[in-house]
């Protein structure tokens, strides 16, 4: 099982089968977590940076996890703010952590294209961890992940993605990825939050709640980031809560059993309801540990690629 | 190079077009002491004194001038000078450059305007500062408008950014239509400006922050509607939508004095070029979508759009080498703007030979109130020299500019700049 992507950009031109593969791998990796000893040597003697420019706590930790549990030896590097406050360009500091003799870096950043950047200034294999409002690919994957594992299935299914899609890489990314493995995607939430050629996509805009509920299988719920309120792109969190939040009442009226995910932090009484992110409905922390599973998937299947085949 | 000004210069077998002129033959062209004194075909001299060039298959037009240029002195030297981006105007076949005023300070003085007249003195090349049209660009209070005229200035912009308000950019404009100089805007909406890229699709696949086209068409809108009411001169910079074609082509034909250049990457590039997030396609305004493209070939074609003028923006490679989203805006023109128009307007048939002539160098001097110099017995030389056929490789390491920001290196392109005649020098591209 080779993968065609030498690095994970994005999922915007990674093929379906590429993603099968990865999604198949992270089953066994998922066994691997369930064992009293958590690791396999299969990175060993490989060197991680997970090179973080923006603040992270759960991706971070959840790649160094996956890296830890793949025997690899991996370093944190974390600047808050971008790289022209700290003096030194993000080249020089990309060609000081090379010198180092890396073989893989984990890279997040405030501005899209930086992970591409990346593999045109370095010769390391390249994995995104979140860049500006672009793609964050490695959530995507373990958001399909961990709706395969409870559905069966991707194709045919109905997913919706509710919230902020206009500042969210986590949308992108899980349109890109859901479309390419057949399933049938929607984004939902006030127009300010949509941004204007979304359906050149390939994908449906709902503006009301209630008809997103009523015609999906699955509800990706953003979110709404509180950090962003200045840019004052719906009125407040109450009215919000009011016709976009996910609660009981909602779900009931429209008698639907629909899987909930959540890729986090949760603002509980925002995007949903306190209920309901402890509810029946949601995989909240499911996608969590999958997450260590999937990310472990893909830092093994890239960081034994061999070859410079296709 | 340059060669002694006492000398004769004889240019042989030009193809002259003057526009004005109505003049399109095959000729010689002697020069003295920087003063054309005959035009004849097979001039036949034996003087050992006339420096004789054999330009066949060249055309002689008058001189070009590219009216939107960023010589960056005062301020930053590091980018660009006056000295290195009149080179670089020479090079690119340009014997005249107006220079825009978001300097640091802006040039908002008269003491600026001359100091950056008095460096071009010493070039090849004429420069017409463009003068601040507020203090400090600030948008809040008027520049000494009639001491800038009276120092030199063509013309008034805050570019850079929009004239701020309504109210002052009508005060703007009544002081410039007393002296009948035109306002030059960058038509940019600041409450919607901020994007690193056009808003589109696109922006949405490359996650990238945008400015909508809206935030060009409202600030056109509303200079053309100010231009109207205070029966000013406005000059739309840097024109990239298609509605804002539009816009200029309604106003024209209710008679409104407006008027507009286009940059040669806005009718040759799209927004897909950002694809690879190369820092070299960010520019404001930003690239648009090909249908866009497609209407500034219109809008050239139907006389809408009546200059081409570069936009020439160095930036250093520090500066420029950078994540996409913190890079600096802006890329180099004056020496690619001439082929590129070659390549992509008259090979293409969209433009004839005249009308490339008209756009960079007839137009934008009556816009500017400069006058056209003329290809005739008795008036001072001041050419454009280019061979429209000859093909070039665009090679950033050769430029004269002290930057090399230009997303156009490597291209091969048909019509090369070859030299320029100019205050009494010939001076030659390579």
């Amino acid at each position: 099982m080779q993968l065609k992507i030498k690095h994970l950009l994005g999922l915007e031109n990674v093929s379906s089968s590429d993603i099968q593969t990865i999604l198949d791998t992270a089953v066994s990796f998922k066994q691997v977590l369930e064992r009293p000893i958590k690791k396999v040597p299969t990175l060993q003697g490989k060197t991680i940076v997970n090179l973080f420019y923006e603040n992270s706590t759960r991706t971070r930790i959840s790649f160094e996890l996956a890296e830890k549990r793949l025997s690899a030896d991996s370093v944190n590097f974390s600047v808050s703010g971008s790289s022209v406050s700290k003096g030194e360009t993000f080249k020089d500091t990309v060609r000081n952590i090379e010198a180092m003799k890396v073989d893989m870096i984990v890279v997040r950043h405030a501005s899209a294209g930086v992970p591409l950047y990346l593999t045109k200034i370095t010769d390391s294999v390249v994995i995104n961890a979140g860049d500006g409002i672009h793609e964050h690919p490695t959530q995507a994957l373990l958001d399909m992940y961990s709706i395969r594992e409870k559905l069966g299935k991707l194709e045919g299914l109905k997913v919706c993605i509710v919230g902020d899609i206009a500042h969210s890489r986590v949308a992108l990314s899980n349109i890109f990825g859901l479309k390419a493995m057949g399933a049938d995607v929607s984004v939902c939430g006030p127009a300010t939050l949509i941004p204007r050629n979304i359906s050149d996509l390939g994908v449906k805009v709902i503006h009301n709640i209630d008809d997103a509920i009523q015609e999906n299988d699955v509800l990706n719920i953003l979110r709404i980031q509180l950090e962003r309120k200045a840019k004052a792109s719906f009125p407040s969190t109450r009215e919000y809560h009011k016709f976009y939040g996910i609660t009981k009442e909602r779900l009931e009226k429209n008698k639907k059993d629909v899987l909930l995910l959540h890729p986090g932090p949760i603002n509980r009484g925002v995007e949903i309801s306190s209920e309901m992110a402890d509810g029946e409905h949601q995989i909240i922390l499911e996608q969590v540990t999958n997450g260590v599973a999937v990310r472990m998937a893909i830092l093994y299947l890239l960081g034994t690629r061999h070859g410079e085949e296709n | 190079m340059a060669r002694k000004t006492n000398m004769q210069t004889l240019l042989k077998n030009l193809r002259i077009i003057d526009p004005e002129l109505g003049l399109d033959l095959i000729s010689d062209i002697l020069i003295d002491d920087g003063v054309i004194t005959k035009i004849a075909p097979e001039i036949g001299l034996n003087d050992w004194n006339v420096d004789i060039h054999d330009y066949s298959g060249c055309v002689a037009a008058p001189g070009f001038i590219d009216i939107h240029v960023h010589l960056r002195e005062p301020g930053r030297e590091d980018e660009e000078t006056v000295e290195t981006g009149c080179a670089g105007a020479a090079a690119g076949g340009f014997t005249a450059v107006a220079c825009m005023p978001n300097t640091d300070p802006a040039i908002d003085s008269a003491e600026i305007v001359e100091s950056i007249i008095s460096k071009a003195a010493k070039t090849p090349v004429d420069v017409f500062p463009v003068a601040a049209a507020t203090m400090g660009r600030k948008g809040e209070s008027l520049s000494p408008v009639g001491e800038l005229k009276e120092a030199g200035a063509v013309a008034f912009s805050d570019d850079g950014v929009a004239i701020k308000t309504a109210s002052i950019l009508r005060k703007v404009m009544e002081y410039a239509s007393m002296y009948d100089l035109p306002v030059i805007e960058h038509c940019e909406d600041e409450s919607l400006a901020g994007g690193s890229m056009n808003e589109g699709l696109n922006s949405t696949r490359f996650g990238l922050t945008a400015v909508p086209p809206i935030a060009e068409e409202l600030t056109v809108a509303r200079d053309i509607m100010m231009a109207e009411y205070t029966g000013a001169k406005v000059h739309i910079a840097h024109i990239s939508t298609a509605k804002a074609v539009q816009l200029v082509r309604e106003g024209k034909a209710k008679g409104i004095k407006v008027t507009a250049e286009v940059t040669p990457h806005h009718f040759i590039l799209s927004d897909d070029c950002l694809a690879d997030y190369d820092t070299n396609f960010k520019m404001n305004p930003p690239l648009r979508t090909a249908e866009d493209v497609t209407a500034m070939i219109e809008g050239l074609k139907d006389g809408t759009i009546d200059c081409i003028a570069s936009d020439h923006a160095p930036h250093s490679i520090e500066e420029k080498e950078m994540e996409f989203e913190y890079a600096p805006n802006g890329i180099l023109g004056l020496e690619t703007t001439l082929s590129l128009s070659l390549h992509h307007l008259y090979h293409t048939g969209v433009l004839s030979l005249i009308q490339v002539i008209e756009k960079l160098s007839v137009n934008p001097r009556k816009l500017l109130n400069i006058p056209v110099p003329a290809i005739k017995e008795g008036e001072k030389a001041n050419l454009t020299i280019f061979n429209p056929d000859t093909e070039r490789t665009v090679k950033v390491s050769r430029f004269k500019s002290k930057s090399k920001n230009s997303p156009f290196n490597g291209y091969v392109l048909k019509g090369s700049p070859v030299a320029i005649f100019n205050k009494g020098k010939l001076i030659t591209s390579e």
